[in-house]
């Protein structure tokens, strides 16, 4: 992989309520390099669309950086000023949102709302940035692009929003791209076209993407490296294939093991439900919800142990003198594929 | 073999149309005939706008159909009349909600919003046996009893939808219609309820509809399913056969579509794009479902019938490619 743009060192951030601080990113770490993909997989109340916008410096009024650092390029971004962040926002970061309708803009024609960064950011003439904004409508996949230039948002179906909202995240060639959820809210076939393109666009601007959801199947096709989080924080990450073929954490299994699959008979369901952030539990977040949980589990944080170069996971159960537990049936066979994946490399 | 098997549900060319006489007319469901036999889970798919939840909100006649027949248990749905044929329907065929928290009155208790059925059914001898009908339900939905004095905004969406269940449970019907019970929820959540609804169906003798965007979802619940799409039925079978060997070039866009957790599968995948024209029919050559193969129905017309049975046939020789985990 390219060189590293962005990392993240010990993030740490708590939201201020009447009910006291809510710890919603305890401690994570992570990097992006250049043009690759990283998702982020967890639950509602995991943390992971809370660290994304972290990263935007759109966290809401009452949360505040604890701890850490967010590295752009060396520089932290969490110490910039309001100001100073709206250059780098939509410029060199830029996002996309789960729900196209309420991130465009209703009152504004379309194209003018493509147009607008480039104005904004890079100084680029009216003219010239709407011509610009033409191209990338064209690149997205709007039929009849001159035409539709001058509509409102409502005159779209909801994957059109969708791909004007790419468009417009994506027409300064911004280095980052952080999606969250961008297909949640579309349909399968309107979903696979937007993936499709967002791949395309990928490689043609060679801007990398955090792509943040809960959805598996969707990681499995689109994403380099994953990072699991659960309970604010990051509890294994590796390739696509060392987390799909060979997970670590319990967690993870039972992620892989509730989501149907086209040839799944049983869905074996994750019992219990995560754990209150207001007060987090002080060993393995997952402890609780866990069959294969032990003592220390419940006691001490497990630090991440490493499974390959790129792969660590946060469990007791690396530790050497942790006892042999046998897997998840559905593990055990995605291990086997591992195991001759990795035959048939070597 | 579903043929001796109890028919619950007749739906007979349902039609449900909005504004009708306008020139916005929307035909939402247009001639849609399926059958769901006793104790079996029906999965109808489709996209949003395929009609799929106005078809389950015309058949518990939310909605007053604009044309076609409703038969539950033998009796048209739309000739009752008495209060009492009314109140044994709705007693007997009960519907399970998208939201979860739309779906719930904020300002009633969890035990009012489960003891409403109750009540009006006149099912709970005193209010001792009232509270304890209710308590029995949330333990059966895997609840708490003594959840049952606090109020929605109290529980998580997983919860709630619980609750729903309970609701829906609480007259003791025979038919449920579940329109997207999941789909507002997490995925680690989501096969706790799905689970959570199979193991009722086979305690309870329940027969579902099950109305859900999510195919793998609708694959893994179901016995037979339908695919919607603009309204109109394209394809009904058993579920393994639908997913497997589907025959309407829809549904196999549809299937191409679905992500699958396994990335050397998503590397290889190839989509199966779809063109909606074709559903336009010929002149003269009127389409139905029709049966290629024993219980594999497919919308064609007469002279399409013997593309689609090689296409049947196809499958017997050649091997699918699936998923390698």
């Amino acid at each position: 992989m390219g060189e590293r743009i962005l990392d993240i060192k010990n993030l740490q951030i708590n939201f201020h309520t009447y009910a006291g601080d809510v710890k919603a990113i305890r401690d994570v770490s992570f990097h992006l390099d250049k043009g690759e993909t990283l998702a982020i997989v967890g639950e509602s109340g995991s943390g992971k669309s809370v660290t994304t916008k972290s990263l935007m410096g759109l966290l809401a009024n009452n949360a505040r950086v604890v701890g850490g650092q967010v590295l752009f390029h060396g520089e932290d971004i969490l110490k910039k000023s309001e100001k100073q962040m709206q250059n780098i926002r939509g410029k060199d970061i830029a996002m996309i949102f789960q729900d196209p309708m309420t991130s465009l803009d209703p009152t504004m024609k379309i194209g003018k709302q493509i147009a607008e960064p480039l104005i904004k950011h890079k100084h680029v003439e009216k003219r010239k940035a709407l011509a610009q904004a033409l191209e990338i409508l064209k690149l997205v996949g709007i039929d009849q692009a001159e035409k539709r230039m001058n509509d409102y948002p409502h005159q779209f179906s909801g994957g059109q929003r969708q791909r004007i909202v790419i468009a417009i995240a994506l027409v300064c060639y911004p280095e980052i791209l952080i999606a969250d959820e961008p297909t949640t809210a579309l349909d399968v076939t309107i979903q696979a076209q937007i993936l499709d393109l967002m791949k395309e666009l990928q490689q043609k601007i060679e801007t990398s993407i955090i792509f943040i959801t809960h959805d598996l199947g969707v990681v499995a096709g689109m994403a380099d490296r994953v990072a699991v989080m659960y309970a604010g924080q990051i509890i294994e990450y590796g390739s696509v294939d060392e987390i799909f073929y060979n997970p670590q954490h319990p967690y993870t299994w039972g992620l892989l093991n509730s989501m149907p699959t086209l040839s799944s008979t049983n869905l074996e369901a994750i019992p219990g439900t995560p754990p209150d952030l207001l007060d987090p539990p002080k060993g393995d977040p997952f402890a609780a919800r866990n069959p294969y949980a032990m003592k220390i589990d419940a006691e001490e944080k497990p630090p991440f142990f490493k499974v390959s170069d790129t792969h660590y996971a946060s469990t007791w159960l690396l530790h050497p003198d942790a006892p042999k537990i046998t897997p998840p049936d559905e593990i055990v066979r995605r291990r086997k594929v591992f195991a001759a994946m990795q035959a048939s490399a070597n | 073999m579903p043929e001796n098997r109890k028919k619950v549900l007749e739906v007979k060319h349902l039609k449900q149309y909005f504004g009708v006489g306008k020139p916005g007319m929307v035909k939402a469901v247009d001639d849609v005939s399926f059958d769901i036999y006793e104790g079996e889970v029906f999965g109808l798919v489709g996209e949003s706008g395929s009609g799929k939840t106005t078809a389950g909100r015309s058949i518990i006649h939310l909605y007053n159909p604009t044309d076609g027949q409703i038969i539950f248990n033998g009796k048209d749905v739309s000739s009752f009349k008495s209060k009492q044929d009314k109140l044994d329907f709705t007693r007997n065929m009960q519907m399970i909600f998208q939201d979860p928290q739309a779906s719930l009155n904020p300002r009633m208790t969890v035990e009012d919003i489960i003891a409403e059925g109750i009540d009006i059914h006149h099912l709970a001898k005193d209010k001792a046996d009232r509270r304890k009908k209710v308590e029995d339900l949330l333990e059966t939905v895997g609840l708490n009893r003594d959840h049952a004095s606090r109020y929605p905004h109290e529980f998580s969406g997983g919860q709630r939808q619980r609750i729903g269940i309970a609701r829906a449970l609480a007259v003791e019907p025979s038919f449920i219609i579940a329109d997207e019970p999941i789909s507002a929820l997490d995925v680690s959540i989501q096969a706790q309820v799905v689970n959570l609804m199979k193991d009722l169906q086979v305690q309870k003798g329940l027969t579902y509809l099950f109305i859900a965007h999510d195919l793998s979802m609708v694959k893994y619940i179901s016995d037979r399913i339908g695919v919607l799409h603009f309204g109109k039925l394209l394809e009904v079978g058993p579920a393994d056969d639908v997913y497997l060997k589907p025959l309407h070039d829809y549904t196999k866009s549809l299937i191409s579509a679905v992500p699958e957790p396994d990335p050397e599968f998503e590397r290889t995948r190839k989509r199966v794009p779809y063109d909606a024209s074709i559903e336009k029919d010929k002149e003269g050559q009127p389409r139905k479902l029709r049966e290629i193969v024993p219980g594999h129905f497919v919308r064609c017309s007469e002279a399409e019938i013997p593309f689609y049975k090689e296409r049947a046939e196809k499958y017997e020789t050649t091997e699918q490619p699936l998923p390698t985990v």
